[in-house]
């Protein structure tokens, strides 16, 4: 496996130094701990988010990190969790007196460190909430699982909370608009190749030439089923009918689709999938008014993506549109 | 004989040497059923605990070496092996107290301390197929050693055999917590990779016990 890089052990480092450089304008880097925050951080009064998870999955989280979103990012080693002390540094570093919501997808591994990073903060004096993201409508039996994981729904949870921190809401009306999103953001992921965790240098599962996996985690963790490779709009309807089923999404709803790339999908077939996906929620009367087509939450260079479908009212619509700037989102401003 | 803080410390090394020597089938196995990361976080944890002990102080009894051990794995190891594991040694530490020389009681209390703080952060219960269905059975046998009368080596020697037991007992279960858990019926037939280096740091605190270097081989 061919990758860009120079040492396994210096991939997260090096990716945060040069995101960092990239974008100065908007976020600076810590590096002892790794973290990166906005440049005007603390804001007083202003509640801040903070969210993190393994890396690999770019631009999710340090992306989002800017005006209108999320305030610090802690980016743990490829597909690992950070330990508690970065996330802990962040917290302190975001804090102007407003308090601080974690964002924390529902990975055991992500769930255990920021629990532990909350309860030191904590200790420190830092009013923290933390919420956790679990969109994925793949995992089916969460009574025997560790529940269901959170995906590209993430990148609405962090953008909306993200508005509502802007405008001046309170920690726990922050911490209710993001429970608000992940209570009507549904997501499942296909993938048409695995990846390969840089430090491993062999691909985390097996797919044949002919085969796709349907309901994969953002890790290459398995979905629902092994099956032949279909034509995108068959795709699209296997993993839309489960999406739509379980919230229910029903005729009359607005809603925002996301379509997000795995990182080794080209945009043209994102929008292939986008097309025939708008085409039929259209069908059950469901109206697309927003949308989001492109690589947000991603598994390195799998093939594949993931369909995310949020209802929204008024006020998410509001939030939504509000102005943005980070590195991989920015409109309105 | 009883067990010092030579002992903790010498443990603590054989866990470094053990887990850098298995790193690559912890990742397999672990690339097996979850994300092949858990060899390399190990690994990476242990390799930052060993430099620390020639910064312990002349009189630290072994609840300092845990201690250290402890919040050295919650900083640097990351995923969710890091905060159990992490909180494993923090409620060892714990147990043993200001104890300079653990007897056979306080190996046992430093086990059950050790399994239950693993048991109330990760929630899992004996059957998950998690590192839990190693350190239960280690737990049972140490008491059961201890009660028959064994030493300190004799009861870690129990623990280490019941918890390669325990790992190898792992490979017919579905899991039920943790990344393995997605995959339902096709994580039979595979060693939980928690339980498995569960199994190995015990190995190491019994062979370091019984005099040996505790390397694993």
């Amino acid at each position: 496996m061919k990758k860009l890089i120079n040492d396994p052990k210096h991939v997260v480092d090096e990716g945060v130094a040069g995101f960092a450089a990239a974008h100065d304008d908007i976020v600076r880097a810590s590096t002892d701990p790794v973290f990166v925050v906005r440049t005007d951080a603390p804001r007083s009064g202003k509640v801040g988010i903070v969210s993190g998870g393994g890396s690999g999955h770019e631009p999710l989280h340090a992306g989002f990190v800017g005006y209108g979103m999320l305030d610090a990012a802690v980016p743990g080693a490829v597909f690992t969790s950070p330990t508690p002390d970065p996330i802990v540094a962040a917290t302190k570093a975001v804090d102007g007196g407003a308090g601080v919501l974690h964002i924390v997808k529902n990975y055991t591994g992500d769930v255990l460190n920021f629990e532990t990073a909350a309860d030191l903060a904590a200790a420190d004096g830092v009013n923290v909430r933390s919420m956790i993201v679990n969109d994925d409508v793949a995992v089916q039996d969460s009574l025997y699982t560790a529940g269901r994981r959170g995906v590209a729904g993430t990148v609405l949870v962090e953008k909306i909370a993200g508005a509502a921190a802007e405008r001046g809401d309170s920690l726990e009306e922050v911490t209710a608009i993001a429970e608000r999103v992940n209570a009507n953001v549904r997501s499942m992921g296909v993938a048409l190749t695995p990846c390969v965790v840089p430090h491993a240098g062999e691909p985390s599962f097996i797919l044949a030439e002919d085969e796709i996996e349907i309901g994969i985690g953002i890790h290459g963790e398995p979905g629902r089923e092994k099956i032949k490779l279909e034509p995108a709009d068959s795709i699209v309807e296997r993993m839309l009918g489960p999406i739509v089923d379980d919230l229910p999404y029903t005729s009359g709803d607005k809603v925002l689709l996301l379509v997000n790339g795995m990182g080794g999908t080209p945009q043209v077939e994102l929008y292939i999938v986008y097309r025939h996906a708008a085409e039929v929620l259209k069908s059950q009367g469901i109206e697309v008014v927003r949308s989001l087509v492109g690589n947000y939450t991603t598994s390195l260079e799998m093939q594949g993506m993931s369909l995310s479908v949020l209802k929204l009212d008024d006020e998410l619509t509001e939030l939504w549109d509000a102005p943005v700037q980070t590195a991989a989102l920015r409109w309105g401003r | 004989m009883t067990l010092g803080t030579q002992w903790a410390i010498d443990w603590t090394r054989a866990c470094a040497a053990v887990i850098a020597e298995h790193r690559v089938e912890l990742i397999t196995l672990d690339r097996d059923i979850g994300d092949g990361d858990h060899g390399e976080n190990m690994d990476r944890g242990f390799s930052a605990v060993t430099p620390k002990l020639d910064e312990l102080s002349a009189d630290a009894v072994p609840a300092d070496v845990l201690k250290m051990v402890a919040t050295t794995l919650i900083s640097t190891v990351g995923g969710a092996s890091g905060p159990l594991y992490g909180t494993a040694f923090l409620k060892a530490s714990v147990a043993v107290g200001s104890e300079p020389e653990l007897d056979p009681a306080a190996v046992v209390a430093l086990l059950r301390a050790a399994r239950d703080g693993i048991v109330l952060r990760g929630k899992a219960e004996t059957g998950d197929k998690t590192m839990i269905d190693a350190w239960t059975p280690a737990v049972d046998a140490a008491v059961q050693a201890q009660v028959a009368g064994e030493d300190e080596a004799g009861v870690l020697a129990a623990a280490a055999a019941a918890a390669e037991h325990g790992a190898e007992a792992t490979e017919p279960l579905v899991a039920r917590k943790g990344r393995a858990s997605y995959l339902g019926e096709r994580a039979i037939g595979h060693r939980d990779p928690g339980a498995q280096s569960t199994a190995l740091l015990l190995r190491a605190a019994a062979t370091v016990a019984a005099g040996g270097s505790g390397n694993g081989s």
